[in-house]
């Protein structure tokens, strides 16, 4: 058994450092709440590297099985002695990587954000921000009970909601971090219900008992009787599920809010919106697979078709934003998307579970160098004070190792071999392979468009046409602003992140975690993997063709295929769809005769309710008339009303 | 006579004890200083209180004239925890006052005909708790000596108590005279169902239901609680009130066992008419203590929603909110003691701005009113959840969804009042105000209360299991 409380504090450590930064810390030790904040992390990394390695390596195998461990359960809210909210800590494959990832991607953005924010006036508050955030996180991966998971889900949306409104001054920040807020909103209703389904049927909110009674033959028979819309209820259940992970993780068509949550601070993007909280729906999937995979497996289908289509869509918008952010968000979702797609085609146990045990591979070494892509992307935001392409280029001379370790993620990214992303993503591919062609072959154009995009976006920054280093100066709100390097706080998470985007990929990934807790070797097929590198390769040569040097190719193309261009680069107007829907369609049918309704029926009612209580209240009022010979009065008619009543009642 | 007399009466002898020791005090006159007196008492208080967590057995005394188990002291001490916040908050009030121990003496008699009246076997028992607990109550209520207002109080208190008492005394009597017993255990099976025997039971009901001030036996509420001393007010509203539910759940309740049809018609009637008035007149009330006043009503009509169950999970959900009750209605008045005495001002128009001045005292009223509105995720919330919950019970839904209504209507009004605090401007603020540190701990254990009540569910299944019958 691993000693309970050193899991907790995982968790505890981060909350306590938020409570201390934002109670003492803002007021009496701002310029110390950074170190404070990195210093808590670097604790709980260690405690959850140490937490892996006993898991992995100790305890958690039994028989050459990983077990889900409990390792600490406190019943919070009980309602029936099978049916309770927990708070409690699971330990199993999955969550353990989690942790780490958690932890380590959070422990790299704090010292950046060291020197990123640095003479920033609201320093502390956004280092206390981060460690709420970090707090939420853990606690959604631990989550042992699916209700405390929805608890620490929602804490994750504030957590992320206050982060992307950072800068509150900013009326497009303030704009998008509402619009994060609406649309998860949403989709976190779809979770709660899918909840309460899951739980109905279930009769428990433990994750344990939810997969055992619903995998359970004899149990999910009954369960199945139980049809809504031609769907038996666990399958409801699972699907609004599903819909909130899509929320989160920026699914078609819920995605639009990820890219304009880049408005918060580039750190914070790296953090929330590439590595850890856009997967929490992955992870949700993959807690619940048995449920999904053996209960209900036509919603895998669903689950590989949202993946594989936001996966493509998102890498076409990809090709054509020009705000360096928003080409990662783009890209984030696409990525997401592989690994959702990559859950969808895979099966429950043994060589069948490829699809998940490469879709949390690909979550793994995903995290790393997206984190390090935007990590990257800040530096050079840094630098050169703007986020878009047009005032960049040229930069690999004066930011050397910015442009070093941004290679090395975007050959991770395009799946080069031997970089980190090309082992995850030929696991995915070959288990798209194996079940569905046609998701295979769409996952192929994607990763194409990604190596072009990718280095689209590389070359666009580090090449192409060269400021002048006078001229970037220009650049900065006509202040003279002295170029440097990023300072060292912020280059060495890149160089330790760019390390590991080259060698994370060597983790035989498959014997820690798999879809039944039995080890699954990580076999490569050379003959395989040909076709996508190659792809790959024609994808960054097409980018370096069109934008190594500044021409005239890539305006050509875009004049080549106009629409198509037109409407990527506004995002296939998903936005205007919304706008539509929600003021045009939702306004005028819905709000207007509401509103008609509202003011007229409503209103009326309650204006007479009111006016009616008042009356009520002002005649009423002479029966408090403080006489004491009244209230005796009224205290015997009351009584005589009882006997009354009773008489009555009696004969 | 053995030892068991002791242990049995302990909770009793002990408050005979303190209040011995403080008569004493006084005649000895040896302390001057108020202010050690009061940490005296307030030492005293504690030990009691924690005293009341031992040594708890069960058995009766005197021919079962008096009986004790867990779950009566339990009860006790529930009292004796909500008597040392009170004591706690008077504070500020009582350092300045002539009579201290006085007061203290009257307090705490008081609370020890609770303590009998709880215990009780026996009508003739019963009766005398009854009265010990009323009548040293409406001297508390003249504690103001110098202010008309409150002799005005005093007097509609004793004259009301005493019909009240007349009427239940009636009642008694006639139960006795059909029934020839005025045991509360046999009680139950001598009652046919006879309509004398019944006018009775309702005549009985109506005593305890003027204590509860539930309507219409509620009129004196307004007059008295304006009229008190703050502490003796917040006395009134959360001891008194708390008590007679102990007494309603154990003896009342057993009576109606062979009628309870005819109960839960009479609960009906009493939870709808105290749970609308309550809140009608809440609304319109402009001095603080009268609305604290009938907003108290508009509770005491959720608890006994929450007891027209008639089942043991109607009786834990009382008694947990009644324990969350006490939390937070302390609260509330302890931070309106704290105004009283040092600015004199008791009108909510005077809690504007009161943000401005004292935003420590005003988060600790805000959270209070939350908790009473029942806000999640105050412990009010739960309180209230569980009592609708075990009131739905019966399939009366009806029931249930003009409670959920009333409970918005509620929430305006207890909104209002954080408005006024935290929205509301005002050129004549309350002062900033520094309290005693007697009285901060006594809104910190309220705080402390309202939230680890809020936020655990351990208390609930404590006293479920302690319930259990």
């Amino acid at each position: 058994m691993i000693e309970p409380l050193y899991i907790a504090l995982i968790p505890l450590i981060p909350i306590i450092s938020f409570l201390i930064i934002a109670l003492i810390g803002r007021r009496y030790f701002p310029t110390w709440c950074g170190f404070l904040g990195t210093l808590s992390l670097f604790t709980s990394f260690i405690l959850s590297a140490a937490v892996a390695y006993r898991y992995f390596f100790e305890i958690g195998k039994v028989e050459g099985v990983y077990q889900k461990i409990i390792a600490l359960k406190y019943a919070w809210l009980q309602f029936t002695p099978d049916l309770s909210i927990d708070m409690g800590l699971l330990l199993d494959p999955i969550s353990v990587m989690m942790i780490v990832i958690v932890t380590f991607i959070s422990l790299m953005v704090h010292v950046y954000s060291l020197g990123y924010m640095k003479g920033d006036a609201r320093i502390s508050t956004y280092f206390s921000f981060l460690s709420l955030f970090t707090f939420s996180m853990l606690g959604l991966v631990l989550a042992s009970n699916i209700f405390m998971m929805y608890i620490f889900w929602e804490l994750v949306g504030v957590s992320s909601f206050l982060l992307i409104g950072y800068y509150y001054d900013k009326p497009s920040a303030v704009a998008a971090s509402k619009k994060a807020f609406i649309v998860t909103r949403f989709a976190d209703l779809g979770f709660l219900i899918g909840i309460l389904v899951l739980s109905y049927y279930t009769g428990s909110l433990d994750f344990g008992i939810i997969i055992e009674r619903s995998t359970d033959p004899a149990f999910s028979g009954s369960l199945a009787a139980v049809s809504f819309m031609g769907l038996s209820a666990l399958t409801w259940g699972v699907l609004l599920v599903f819909i909130g992970g899509a929320g989160k993780s920026a699914m078609f068509p819920l995605h639009i809010w990820l890219p304009d949550a880049m408005e918060g601070p580039t750190p914070v993007s790296a953090l929330i919106h590439a590595a850890t909280m856009v997967v929490a729906g992955v992870y949700i999937v993959a807690r619940l697979f048995p449920v999904f995979s053996l209960a209900c497996p036509g919603s895998l289908d669903v689950v590989a078709y949202v993946g594989i289509f936001s996966s493509l869509f998102a890498a076409i918008i990809a090709c054509t934003q020009t705000d360096i952010k928003r080409v990662l968000a783009y890209s984030t979702i696409s990525q997401i998307g592989f690994m959702m797609f990559a859950l969808g085609v895979s099966g429950y146990g043994g060589e069948q579970g490829l699809g998940y045990m490469g879709s949390m591979f690909h979550l793994f070494t995903h995290s790393i160098f997206k984190a390090l892509l935007f990590l990257g992307a800040g530096s050079v935001i840094h630098y050169v004070h703007s986020n878009e392409m047009k005032d960049m280029g040229g930069l690999r001379k004066l930011m050397p190792i910015t442009h070093l370790t941004f290679l090395l993620a975007c050959l991770a990214i395009a799946g080069i071999p031997p970089f980190a992303g090309f082992f995850s993503k030929e696991e995915i591919l070959l288990a798209a392979w194996n079940s569905n062609k046609l998701v295979y072959y769409l996952a192929i154009i994607t990763a194409t468009l990604t190596a072009f995009y990718m280095f689209r976006l590389y070359f666009s920054i580090f090449w192409n046409k060269t400021f002048s280093p006078k001229q970037l100066e220009g650049h900065v709100n006509g202040e003279t602003h002295k170029l440097h390097e990023a300072p060292g706080t912020m280059l060495f998470p890149l160089i330790i992140l760019g390390l590991l985007s080259v060698v994370a990929g060597f983790v035989p990934f498959g014997k820690f975690v798999s879809s039944d807790g039995l080890a699954l070797s990580n076999e490569l097929h050379l003959s395989f993997s040909v076709v996508p590198v190659l792809l790959a390769i024609v994808g960054i040569i097409m980018a370096f063709s069109f934008y190594q040097k500044e021409n005239a190719a890539p305006k050509k193309l875009a004049t080549g295929l106009k629409g198509f261009y037109t409407s990527a680069y506004h995002k296939f107007y998903i936005d205007e769809v919304y706008l539509f829907i929600t003021h045009k369609l939702v306004f005028n049918l819905i709000g207007r005769p509401a509103a008609w309704i509202d003011k007229n029926v409503v209103d009326g009612s309650m204006n007479g309710i009111a006016a009616l209580t008042g009356s009520i209240s002002s005649l009423i009022k002479g029966l408090q008339s403080g006489k004491l010979q009244d209230y005796t009065l009224y205290f015997f008619s009351g009584l005589i009303g009882f006997v009354l009543l009773i008489i009555y009642l009696w004969t | 006579m053995n030892f068991d007399f002791f242990i049995l009466m302990k909770s009793e002898l002990s408050l005979l004890l303190i209040i011995f020791l403080l008569l004493f005090l006084k005649i000895w006159d040896g302390i001057k200083n108020p202010i050690t007196l009061l940490h005296l008492t307030n030492v005293l208080l504690l030990i009691n209180f924690l005293f009341g967590f031992i040594l708890n057995s069960h058995g009766e005394l005197f021919n079962g004239m008096f009986s004790t188990n867990s779950s009566l002291a339990l009860e006790k001490n529930i009292l004796n925890f909500g008597v040392l916040i009170i004591s706690l908050q008077s504070f500020d009030w009582l350092k300045t006052h002539k009579h201290l121990l006085e007061y203290y003496v009257l307090l705490l008699s008081t609370l020890l005909g609770m303590f009998y009246m709880i215990s009780s076997g026996n009508f003739l028992m019963f009766y005398l708790g009854l009265e010990l607990a009323s009548i040293p109550l409406a001297a508390l209520v003249n504690f103001d000596l110098e202010k008309r207002k409150s002799s005005e109080a005093a007097m509609k208190m004793i004259l009301s108590s005493a019909f009240a008492s007349g009427v239940m005394l009636f009642g008694i009597s006639i139960l006795y005279g059909t029934t020839g017993s005025l045991t509360f255990s046999e009680m139950p099976g001598l009652i046919t169902g006879r309509t004398l025997q019944l006018a009775a039971l309702i005549f009985i009901f109506s005593g305890f239901a003027f204590k509860l001030s539930a309507v219409p036996f509620h009129f004196w509420t307004a007059d008295v609680y304006e009229g008190a001393p703050v502490s003796v007010t917040s006395f009134l509203s959360v001891i008194s009130k708390a008590a007679m539910v102990f007494v309603f759940i154990s003896i009342l309740m057993p009576l109606f066992v062979g009628n309870l049809h005819l109960f839960y018609i009479i609960l009906l009637v009493t939870i709808v008419l105290t749970i609308l008035i309550g809140n009608l007149f809440a609304i319109r009330q402009s001095n603080i203590k009268r609305f604290l006043a009938f907003s108290s009503i508009a509770q005491v009509g959720y608890v006994l929603l929450g007891l027209s169950a008639g089942n043991s999970m109607g009786v834990s959900a009382s008694i947990y909110f009644l324990i969350v009750y006490l939390f937070s209605n302390l609260a509330a008045f302890g931070v309106i003691s704290l105004v009283s005495v040092h600015s004199g001002k008791e009108n909510i128009d005077d809690y504007k701005g009161f943000y401005k001045t004292n935003p420590v005292l005003s988060w600790a009223i805000t959270i209070a009113l939350f908790s009473l509105a029942g806000i999640p995720p105050t412990a009010g919330f739960f309180g209230k959840l569980f009592l609708v919950t075990a009131g739905a019970s019966k399939g009366n839904f009806a029931l249930i969804a003009f409670a959920a209504l009333n409970m918005v209507v509620s929430l305006y009004y207890y909104l209002r009042i954080v408005k006024a605090i935290f929205v509301d401007v005002n050129e004549d603020p309350i002062p900033k105000l520094k309290g005693s540190l007697s009285l901060n701990l006594g809104l910190l254990l309220c705080f402390i209360g309202i939230v680890i009540t809020g936020f655990t569910s351990g208390l609930y299944q404590y006293i479920a299991q302690a319930f259990n019958f």
